[in-house]
């Protein structure tokens, strides 16, 4: 029985989901599953085979984790319903933001990626 | 004075641009009495570097200076910790020496030839300047301009702050301070606003911390509690997590660009509460949009699944890298914040320095004077109107106090947080008196512009939520007449006018010592410059081998590398425990067993500090039990603390002292011929004026050591190690001597040395014992 209900649930979310989000966030939201994706891969990868350059999976991994942040973020600020939270932030300037924040992590992670 | 007046002026209403103004100005005035007040040491001495630590952290820059930063980076210092050497470059904050070398080589850049030396001089008072615009910001933020203005002028001159911002010291702690509260203001602006931008920000400067300063890991544990306190709260907001998420993600990978920071952000347990914080507030935002998305029935369904199988993997995690080793548990210096038992149990070379001992409640007011009273009223005004960033303040305000009370060293992270608190106390109490006086002559006329000018008052606070107060502020000014505002209003400026009587005070007499030269004050107030640290440094870097390995307590390690440039054994970088222990036990050892430590580690000076003949309290004989403390920690058979002590107990260097004491080499180095010195008409010879008393062995000689240089007032002892063919000679038994030994003291010697003549003789026969003989009458006479 709580197998079913859970299906229900997300059946339920699932219709939810496809009928409230806008399709820019949709966007966002499959470039935060292809990040996951990613990272779960490099985790998998670094269970079976190891992490011998550490500082090489470390970058790449916390490089991962740091985009999907950003990319949350970025899909919190662009939310029309976090308009209140977020005062001041317009999405371009969300965009903005995201940018420079990726160009410090994508210059940092070079730089140790060894 | 004039800063109070014109911070006052500043919260009157004006138009934009004369405010603006007058914060400019006001800042400026800051910055500069801060960069004023600090320059004591250079007026009355000269432009030099103090101290210990700014030793090497000077010799460090150099180097990075003459060399280039990769050399740098790459350095071994095969001139530290003979025979071990040191990797300089991995084992190094090196925030300070890029930030100097980088501003000496802008300036060379422009044509203007600083010495690098100088640079390093003026360093911490220019960033106490910085450190005063920070303040204001981070004030600011937190509650108005007015109060902002307040705390900048407090940090300029707060004597907490300015103990280790003096020119010439040159510390990591003089730079890391501007960090901490450039990031805590970047920190507050990004949960406010929850833009990346800010927080992006706050995490480069975190990194500039990381770089500058140990004491990164308070910011790494203090914002991650701050944002637990506010999802605890019920606070949890978007702009937190956007905030929280992305500062700790660009935080991680950049401290891990610190060589000497390394893997240590994921691997020790001082970062991990970071990194579970990170963890909670992923999962806090994940299941605040499921609560958006579902009706209430599912999402409690579903976080009852998600809680349990959450649960399950974090408890699965854990498992799994305690099993592994992963993470490391905490370092001895983390556990001495805890326990402050700790550290004089098991780590004696940690407790042994003077600022890792407990405050005392003399030193809090000493350092902080009026704003250690003030600073609860702050605590009390950001509780009563809280909100995010108020909660952050009060935990730092929280935290910081706890940590003052444990280490002295650790006042430097109070006394930030104070002046911000004490600077919002002090304005909320100008708030309503001054204001009150504008409000009163309107009140007499029409009692209606209440409203009004209530509304204006709200103005100056500009972070919101300031409804309640103006009521209260009203209902509590009822019964004030214009008698008793004036009255407070004087009363405080004037308790404001003690405490920078006092900041200048306290500057200048206690923190302003360069305490490589000392100064005396005779009677008729003449002062008198005693230069004998660097008089001995000179002649070892003039009169010795450029390869010659000087042996010292490890206080003076930096100092010798710095100055004299030789080779030392062990310093203040006390990465080595055994090292250390080992020049502990050649020093509280008799002279046989100290020389042959000594030979094994290759020793051609022996360096002591000696004050009996000035009166330097801070010489090597009242620093001897810590020698022995942690000689005996690591050699427990050789070296017995009680030994040292009378049977009753004291530690004396009279004839009533114990004869381990009264035989071992700091005591024979330090008092070497001190007995024959009569310092005045009033004290017989051997009088030890550190000690006042008439030192019990007064009359020894040294065998394996010869006096190589003692300085003008005595302050520092130079001896040369002896090489095996200087004093072995033929030894004659005691029956056939014509002259017999009278002295006692030498007994202990012959003890030993029976048994290493056999084995000495054979040299003997190769080298002329003639050339050895012409040295002992010569000896004797002197």
């Amino acid at each position: 029985m709580s197998s079913a209900t859970l299906s229900v649930v997300i059946k339920n979310f699932y219709d939810e989901y496809m009928k409230n989000t806008p399709k820019k966030l949709k966007v966002v939201d499959a470039y935060l599953t292809y990040v996951l994706m990613t990272g779960v891969l490099q985790f998998v990868y670094c269970c079976i085979v190891g992490s011998f350059p550490f500082n090489s999976f470390l970058s790449g991994f916390i490089c991962t984790v740091g985009c999907f942040v950003l990319g949350v973020s970025l899909r919190l600020q662009a939310n029309p319903q976090n308009k209140m939270q977020f005062r001041g932030i317009s999405a371009e300037r969300g965009f903005a933001d995201f940018i420079f924040a990726h160009i410090i992590l994508h210059l940092v992670t070079m730089n140790f990626i060894g | 004075m004039g800063r109070t007046q014109a911070k006052t002026m500043s919260s009157m209403s004006s138009p934009l641009g004369v405010k603006s103004l007058l914060v400019f100005t006001v800042l400026m005035l800051a910055w500069l009495a801060g960069f004023l007040s600090r320059l004591f040491a250079v007026i009355r001495f000269e432009s030099i570097i103090h101290e210990f630590d700014p030793w090497f952290n000077y010799r460090a820059t150099a180097h990075m200076v003459t060399n280039g930063f990769y050399n740098f980076l790459n350095w071994f210092d095969e001139r530290a910790w003979y025979p071990l050497g040191r990797i300089v470059g991995g084992t190094v904050y090196p925030g300070l020496m890029v930030t100097s070398g980088s501003i000496h080589y802008i300036l060379n850049l422009l044509n203007i030839p600083v010495h690098i030396r100088d640079i390093c001089v003026f360093l911490a008072p220019i960033f106490s300047g910085l450190t005063a615009i920070a303040t204001y910001l981070l004030t600011k933020e937190i509650w108005s301009p007015g109060a902002g203005l307040f705390a900048a002028c407090f940090i300029a001159v707060v004597p907490g702050y300015i103990s280790r911002s003096v020119a010439g010291s040159y510390d990591n702690e003089g730079i890391a301070i501007f960090a901490l509260m450039f990031t805590y203001f970047l920190w507050v602006k990004s949960v406010k606003t929850g833009s990346l931008f800010w927080s992006s920000l706050a995490s480069l400067s975190y990194f500039y911390m990381v770089s500058a300063w140990g004491g990164y890991v308070y910011i790494i544990n203090l914002i991650p509690l701050h944002v637990f306190a506010l999802i605890l709260m019920g606070r949890f907001s978007h702009r937190i997590y956007t905030a929280y998420t992305t500062f700790y993600i660009l935080g991680l990978i950049c401290s891990m660009q610190i060589p000497f920071v390394g893997f240590q952000p994921i691997r020790t347990s001082e970062h991990m509460a970071a990194a579970g914080v990170f963890a909670l507030l992923n999962a806090v935002a994940v299941l605040k949009y499921l609560q958006s998305v579902m009706t209430q029935a599912e999402f409690r369904h579903f976080f009852l699944v998600a809680a349990g199988t959450a649960a399950g993997a974090v408890f699965l995690a854990v498992v799994g890298l305690t099993w592994m080793g992963v993470v490391a548990p905490w370092s001895g210096r983390f556990y001495s914040l805890w326990d402050t038992g700790y550290a004089k149990i098991h780590i004696p070379i940690i407790a042994s320095v003077s600022e890792h001992q407990p405050t005392t409640w003399f030193s809090f007011f000493f350092d902080l004077h009026i704003l250690v009273a003030t600073f609860p009223v702050g605590i009390w005004y950001c509780i009563k109107n809280i909100n995010d960033e108020r909660v952050f303040i009060v935990l730092f305000a929280v935290s910081a106090v706890y940590f003052a009370g444990v280490m002295v060293r650790l006042m430097l992270t109070l006394t930030p947080v104070v002046c911000v608190l004490g600077g919002i106390a002090f304005s909320r109490l100008f708030e309503v008196y001054l204001k009150e006086e504008e409000q009163s002559r309107p009140q007499s006329g029409d009692s209606s512009d209440d409203e009004d000018e209530g509304e204006k008052n709200n103005k100056y606070d500009k972070a919101g939520k300031l409804r309640k107060m103006k009521h209260e502020q009203q209902a509590s000014n009822d019964g004030l007449g214009v008698n008793i505002r004036s009255m407070v209003i004087v009363a405080v400026l004037m308790i404001l006018m003690m405490f920078s009587v006092h900041c200048t005070w306290v500057t200048s007499n206690a923190y302003s010592s360069p305490s490589i030269v000392l100064a005396s004050y005779s009677q008729d107030g003449s002062r008198q410059i005693l230069d004998d640290f660097r008089e001995a440094y000179y002649w070892l870097a003039q009169n010795t081998d450029t390869d010659a390995r000087v042996m010292s307590w490890w206080d003076y390690g930096y100092q010798i590398a710095g100055m004299a440039n030789r080779t030392t054994l062990v310093d203040n970088n006390t990465w080595n425990n055994s090292h250390i222990a080992l020049v502990g036990k050649a020093m509280s050892s008799n002279e046989t067993a100290a020389y042959d430590i000594m030979t094994a580690l290759d020793v051609d000076y022996v360096l002591v500090i000696f004050g009996g003949v000035i009166g330097y309290s801070g010489d090597d004989i009242n620093k001897f039990l810590w020698m022995v403390r942690i000689a005996e920690g690591e050699h427990p058979k050789d070296i017995k603390e009680s030994d040292y002590f009378t049977d009753r107990g004291e530690f004396r260097v009279d004839s009533q002292g114990s004869s381990t004491l009264l035989n071992c080499l700091m005591y024979k180095l330090s008092y070497y011929r001190f007995g024959e010195l009569k310092l005045d008409f009033r004290t017989p010879p051997g009088f030890d004026r550190t000690r006042n008393t008439v030192i019990g062995n007064k009359d020894f000689k040294l065998t394996y050591l010869e006096e190589a240089y003692t300085t003008e007032h005595w302050l520092v002892r130079i001896y040369r190690v002896k090489k095996p063919d200087e004093f072995n000679r033929p030894r004659i038994p005691v029956s056939q001597r014509k002259v017999k030994r009278r002295n006692v003291y030498l007994t202990k010697k012959e003890l030993y040395s029976d048994h290493d003549t056999s084995k000495r003789r054979r040299g003997i026969i190769k080298n002329r014992p003639v050339v050895v003989k012409g040295h002992r009458p010569k000896t004797k006479l002197t």
